[in-house]
């Protein structure tokens, strides 16, 4: 019971964390239909924002200055970079935020070094909010969790209740319509591409202080990202919060488990002893299959369902 | 290859021409560049022209943009040491020199496996598709010790059996040769792959997918296949790598190796067959001497690449065969100053900017050395603001510079293209023509 809470927890707030990092990617995706291959190190620029301001003005500021700042970056590189090889098709639109994601990493290293840097969560929530089983959980991860449900919140309102949300919905569908009714569509898809950017942003203001704020981070959570954007379906903002919900639950009780497939396979009663390779695949523990859960849910998803769980058919 | 972008009589000539060249410089390479490093280098550049050519039939011929083809080089890898190692054992009886086919069915069979996940999809989808089975490879090699050796990775001897005509592969020039054929064929092999009815579909897959549907054939299936002719020379390619460097870890399946070949392929051109054989033969310099030479060489390389993608999508190969044009049509004149211009405003730029790059990089990565860089034999002390604020200035002044020599650039060359000589060699891999 305590390791199902425990990991019930862990998972749920390991999974909003991916889903304010899918939710950006997924978002753009949807409304220009550009995989941006650089949105993780978006999400890493703003923990090392974030950590830049704490320095200097402390932990909440932070969260304003980096979303604002990765927003501001990622509009720059939409309008100058992004929109100049679009005429070319989608190749070039993926290999130039491939390229911004090699780049990012080096400036990174370039400014903030190569060693991670000591970005600390805010004293005010420096502590733990309750305690299961013995095993305190911490404040900060409320609050996080918290972020991300707001985030969801937010965003499903921008999008469908506001004007706004209306504008850039027609802009996916309708657009020489709405350029007829006066609107800038071209601005429309910046604004989107810095808002996506800029969600990636608080993101990394957030989850850096959680996490190791470091070089690799956009690496190591970067391509759970995309499996999380396909699992969920393309361009489906409800599909990344359910795939992200799935895929940080699973990641968190497998990681929390010590046992392995034979102890399932004596449980149930079945085989005595196996031998050779056999034996090599069984004695796996599930915590040492973690990492790779994610990505096999993925093949299993394109081989059952390759529009993932809520895309719609490819027109 | 390019002499058929020369006007020639006979273009049947030109291409036996330019493949007994091929040929050639494969063979003379080493006699003139005669230390051992010249020859490892010699090697890696063979085993990478492969596997740049086999990535080049997804990206270039199909687009289709893989994150994820080292796996297939990766596991071709560990096939071929695992059977080299059976062969040392003298539990299986085969010629080392066959041991990169075993690679390359390796390399096929993982296709073949993968492939049907990765092909169903096309475009973005599928880019992302071959990024998540990449890291899926990745994390079940690091979960097997046993096969795959774990971070230390798995060891053999190409040394054994006895040598045929006393060609053991010891010696780095045997090896070398082994190499060099591999390559000829490998390649001659590839190009012909272009020409057959299938290589014909893979390029109308790329452009049209739909037409190719309406004449009767599943894009899927000719994406499929393409897969799994890309995979084993990917195999190829591996196993040859394993011969050399006779070791083989995770990380020659991970994604900064996949990345790796999607870069140099793009940096040498993906709308023309002879493209990344220069990625190829940049890929390995740039490992290997690059490297050496600064610390920052991941960032020059991503500035490159961007701009590459922004300013010449077709990558060198296109640069180089617009450029044979321009001088076959004797444009060169109309252009020339301006290019002079051009060229020397990038340069006191990028001096400028290298300088800046590199100062920063020593202040964040080597400071325990102390304020001293020495760049190009030069020595700057980084404690001194003047130092600063001249690389700065001389990056400012060459950027002015270059923006304000581009536009009569510009104008020059957008005249030649107006005049109908340039075709389709600067056409970007993806787009329908």
């Amino acid at each position: 019971m305590e390791y199902f809470a425990v990991s019930l927890l862990n998972g749920l707030s390991y999974g909003l964390l991916l889903f304010m990092l899918s939710s950006g990617l997924t978002l753009i995706f949807s409304m220009m239909g550009v995989l941006n291959f650089a949105h993780a190190s978006f999400y890493m620029l703003g923990a090392y924002i974030g950590y830049s301001v704490s320095e200097v003005a402390g932990f909440w500021p932070g969260l304003l200055i980096a979303p604002l700042v990765v927003g501001g970056l990622g509009a720059l590189f939409q309008r100058f970079l992004l929109r100049r090889v679009h005429a070319f098709g989608h190749v070039p639109e993926l290999l130039i935020t491939f390229g911004l994601s090699y780049l990012i990493v080096e400036v990174v290293q370039l400014i903030w070094g190569r060693s991670a840097v000591d970005y600390r969560k805010p004293p005010e929530l420096d502590f733990a909010a309750f305690s299961i089983y013995g095993t305190q959980f911490p404040a900060y991860r409320l609050f996080l969790m918290g972020v991300a449900l707001a985030m969801l919140a937010c965003l499903s309102l921008v999008l469908k209740k506001s004007r706004l949300g209306l504008i850039i919905q027609a802009a996916l569908t309708h657009p020489q319509t709405l350029e007829a009714l006066g609107h800038n569509v071209p601005r429309v898809f910046m604004l989107v591409f810095g808002g996506g950017a800029a969600l990636a942003g608080l993101a990394g203001a957030v989850g850096g202080a959680q996490f190791v704020t470091e070089p690799a981070m956009a690496a190591t959570v970067g391509s759970i990202v995309f499996v999380v954007v396909v699992v969920g379906g393309l361009g489906s903002v409800r599909g990344a919060f359910v795939a992200s919900m799935l895929i940080g639950l699973l990641d968190a009780f497998a990681a929390g488990s010590d046992r392995s497939l034979a102890d399932v396979v004596h449980w149930l009663g079945l085989a005595s002893e196996p031998a050779g390779v056999a034996e090599m695949v069984l004695r796996v523990r599930f915590s040492q299959v973690a990492a790779m859960l994610p990505y096999l849910l993925l093949v299993l998803v394109l081989v059952f369902r390759p529009r993932g769980l809520f895309g719609v058919r490819e027109g | 290859m390019f002499t058929q972008y020369f006007p020639s009589r006979s273009r049947r000539w030109g291409t036996a021409f330019s493949w007994g060249m091929f040929g050639l410089i494969l063979i003379l390479a080493p006699l003139a560049l005669t230390s051992s490093f010249s020859h490892t280098l010699l090697s890696q550049i063979g085993i990478a022209i492969i596997v740049c050519l086999a990535y080049n039939i997804l990206l270039g011929q199909g687009g289709m943009l893989s994150f994820g083809h080292a796996v297939y080089s990766g596991l071709g890898a560990f096939m071929a040491i695992h059977t080299l190692n059976l062969v040392s054992a003298g539990r299986l009886a085969l010629p080392v020199s066959l041991i990169p086919l075993v690679g390359g069915l390796a390399g096929l069979a993982m296709a073949l496996l993968l492939g049907w996940v990765s092909t169903r999809r096309a475009a973005t989808p599928f880019a992302m598709i071959t990024l998540g089975v990449g890291e899926l490879v990745w994390a079940i090699t690091l979960m097997f010790p046993g096969i795959f050796g774990g971070e230390t990775g798995i060891a053999g001897n190409r040394v054994t059996g006895s040598g045929l005509f006393g060609i053991t592969f010891g010696p780095q020039i045997q090896l070398y040769y082994l190499i060099a054929a591999y390559t000829l064929v490998c390649v001659l092999l590839m190009y012909a792959f272009t020409r057959t009815p299938l290589g014909r579909l893979l390029n109308a897959v790329r452009d049209n997918p739909e037409r190719v549907e309406f004449i009767g054939f599943d894009p899927q299936m000719v994406r499929y296949l393409a897969f799994c002719v890309s995979g084993f020379f990917a195999g190829v390619s591996g196993g040859l790598g394993a011969l050399q460097f006779e070791i083989v870890s995770s990380e020659v399946v991970g994604a900064a190796r996949s990345g790796a070949y999607l870069l140099f392929v793009v940096l040498g051109g993906t709308s023309l067959f002879f493209g990344p054989i220069i990625g190829a033969v940049l890929m390995v310099l740039a490992s290997v001497w690059l490297s050496e030479l600064t610390a920052a060489w991941l960032l020059y390389l991503g500035l490159v690449f961007v701009v590459m993608v922004l300013v010449a999508p077709g990558g060198l190969a296109s640069l180089v065969v617009v450029h044979l044009r321009y001088v076959a049509a004797k444009g060169l004149r109309n252009v020339g100053a301006s290019y002079l211009a051009l060229a020397s405003s990038a340069a006191v730029m990028l001096l400028g900017g290298v300088l800046l790059v590199e100062m920063f990089y020593h202040r964040q990565v080597n400071a325990v050395l102390g304020p001293t860089l020495v760049l190009m034999g030069v020595s700057l002390d980084l404690s001194r603001l003047d130092v600063w604020f001249g690389a700065t200035l001389l990056f400012v002044v060459g950027a002015l510079l270059f923006a304000v020599s581009r536009r009569p650039f510009d104008r020059a060359w957008a005249e030649f293209h107006r005049q109908g000589q340039d075709g389709r060699a600067d056409r970007p891999s993806g787009e329908p023509a």
